[in-house]
């Protein structure tokens, strides 16, 4: 018997060994998505209402406060503390990564360092809110000890507890916690890196900032493309972060969508709404997913 | 320039240096982006070099340490009674190391993280055994299917990573509470198999590809079916990326709380992570119970990362940069 008869003999397609796996991802995950979809489209009472949910949710001070941003201190609304959050958050994982990929390098130790860095992303969310909490607090922190050492009594207090600093204590805990990713993914794509490359570039008189940005950034693109897409996709999602370091507080100013289409959904049991902000959300995360596959389809 | 035949190339820092046995025969790694010693320095000794190599080592340990101030503080807070921590965890003038806050956490009167953690271990094991044994059947199906339907079904399947639980949230509530599902272990277990699924089925999708074709053809050849060389040829060749998808999920399941969060809600059936919110006092923080209910929360992600790290780390890597 040949290979051809043998594979003949198989009665059916493989594909059917994925129908356990497809009909799971059907009903737990494709079903319910499509159902939240149709439900923002619905009144509380199941009338037809189009676009009104959304033009509520985005009308709602709560998700787009345009009365207060950006002249005043936050709440902004959620839509625009997701942007913060990328807009600062995002630039600061790709050069704080790529910058510990490099510096730990050649390092005596380099593993313990990487691993002691990785540690954030093995924490649970809800254990880096506590953490955050813990190192912004007035007394317990640590963060503000330095303050009153640097003689910045004035911004020695609890930061998750003030309007003005929430947010921002929340996106530089996440720094802290999400680098070791990037770092990781950094490191990996740096040994890739033939080293002739950079020998030949060192004869023909590059300096080593010219080797930087002519070989070491666009041999990486393909790495910092997977470490901006899975940033935005985290940010746009963060929730258990936020839930234990401030429930969104104070009045607001550090709430975010994920935590928002929670309190409208099952606090408040407004589950319209609470569809029409998890679409909201859903629709950005796969605009950041479709762009992604297209990129690295091209690289390939 | 004949720089390249040269074992010490000057002109760039070279800290591998003395730890590389071979240090004569390998060129040291260029330091790109820092813009230390230009063409114009080369003629300078290579002893130049050593203060470089000093201040890129004491950069290195000094971010090392700042990354672990907050999980050595939360450490200090747990380990330390309450009334030596009022001037803050680092002053270190008297330092007793107690299992008091650990034993109030354990045995918490409304949230006792002991009874949290033996139901987060009766969620998670499950929940990366199941998603595991399916995953890789559908990675196999995908990978060896001729059928037309399997490019758009994958496509699909890698859309779906990006989609937040919060779109599920609402009718998945629903059909669970329909079937009983609601404050069960089975439900939540079902929900993480769920949403383990694509990106399991990706990572072993890809990692069966690498796997030699001639095994499978001669097992095809000596009459084995799909199921068999399934379970005989792809899974025993496969148990490093098994192993990878393994910690990672585990992990992952361990530190959920949305989808716990949204399914279980009776007192005596919350996991570890859905407690640590209800450990915050009313009035004050009570740090010495707070921080102990978080160092025992994250043991176990950090006992799988330490155990588990090379395919921790491999699976990160392998998932998303393929």
């Amino acid at each position: 018997m040949d290979l051809r008869g043998a594979r003949a003999r198989l009665w059916a397609d493989p594909l059917l060994l994925a129908v356990p796996a497809l009909f799971l991802i059907l009903v737990l995950i494709v079903y319910p998505a499509l159902q939240t979809l149709g439900l923002s489209f619905l009144s509380k009472d199941g009338a037809f209402v189009g676009l009104k949910n959304f033009a509520d949710v985005l009308s709602d001070p709560e998700t787009l406060n345009l009365a207060r941003f950006p002249a005043h201190t936050p709440p902004w609304g959620s839509l625009v503390h997701n942007a913060i959050w990328i807009l600062l958050h995002l630039p600061l994982t790709v050069a704080i990564g790529l910058g510990l990929a490099i510096l730990l390098r050649d390092v005596r130790g380099s593993a313990i360092l990487r691993s002691i860095i990785f540690l954030g992303m093995v924490t649970p969310m809800i254990v880096g809110g506590v953490i955050i909490r813990f190192l912004f607090d007035e007394n317990a922190g640590i963060v503000n000890a330095f303050l009153r050492l640097a003689g910045l009594q004035a911004l020695a207090r609890s930061w998750t507890a003030y309007p003005d600093t929430a947010l921002l204590s929340l996106i530089l805990g996440s720094v802290w916690l999400w680098s070791g990713f990037a770092m990781v993914l950094y490191s990996a794509g740096l040994s890739t890196i033939p080293r002739d490359y950079y020998e030949a570039a060192s004869v023909d008189g590059a300096s080593p900032l010219q080797q930087f940005w002519y070989i070491t950034v666009p041999s990486l693109r393909p790495v910092t493309s997977v470490v901006v897409a899975m940033t935005i996709l985290w940010d746009l999602k963060i929730f258990d972060l936020v839930y234990t370091a401030t429930l969104g507080g104070p009045g607001g100013s550090s709430m975010v969508l994920a935590l928002q289409m929670y309190f409208y959904g099952f606090r408040a049991l407004r589950f319209n709404t609470a569809a029409a902000v998890a679409t909201v959300l859903s629709l950005f995360t796969l605009v950041v997913g479709i762009a992604f596959i297209r990129s690295s389809r091209r690289e390939e | 320039m004949g720089l390249v035949s040269q074992p010490a190339p000057y002109g760039r820092p070279a800290p591998g240096r003395q730890a590389t046995p071979h240090a004569g025969s390998t060129t040291p790694p260029p330091a790109a982006g820092r813009g230390t010693p230009s063409p114009a320095a080369r003629p300078l000794p290579g002893r130049r070099l050593r203060p470089a190599v000093i201040l890129r080592h004491t950069l290195a340990w000094l971010v090392g340490l700042l990354w672990i101030v907050p999980f050595l503080g939360i450490l200090m807070s747990a380990l330390r009674p309450q009334a030596e921590l009022i001037h803050g965890w680092w002053q270190l003038g008297q330092v007793t190391i107690s299992a008091e806050n650990f034993v109030r956490a354990w045995n918490h009167p409304t949230a006792p993280m002991g009874e949290g953690i033996r139901n987060s271990l009766l969620v998670v094991v499950p929940s990366t055994v199941l998603p595991l044994l399916i995953a890789s059947l559908a990675a196999y199906g995908f990978l060896r299917s001729r059928a037309r339907v399997r490019t758009p079904l994958f496509a699909l399947i890698i859309l779906l990573l990006a989609v937040p639980q919060q779109m599920v949230a609402i009718p998945l509530f629903r059909i669970l509470r329909d079937l009983g599902f609601i404050n069960s272990y089975a439900g939540l277990v079902v929900t993480h198999t769920a949403w383990a699924l694509p990106w399991m089925i990706m990572f072993l999708r890809n990692y069966f590809a690498t796997l030699p074709r001639e095994v499978e053809e001669a097992a095809l050849l000596d009459g084995a079916g799909r199921l068999q060389i399934f379970w005989h040829v792809i899974l025993p060749l496969s148990l490093p990326g098994l192993a990878s998808a393994a910690a990672l999920q585990l992990t992952w399941a361990w530190n959920d709380f949305f989808m716990a969060l949204i399914l279980l809600y009776e007192p005596t059936r919350l996991v570890a992570t859905q407690r640590i919110p209800l450990l915050r006092g009313q009035y004050h923080v009570d740090w010495g119970i707070l921080t102990a209910a978080s160092v025992l929360t994250i043991a176990v992600p950090i006992l799988v990362f330490a155990l588990l790290q090379r395919y921790y780390v491999r699976g990160l890597i392998g998932w998303t940069l393929k």
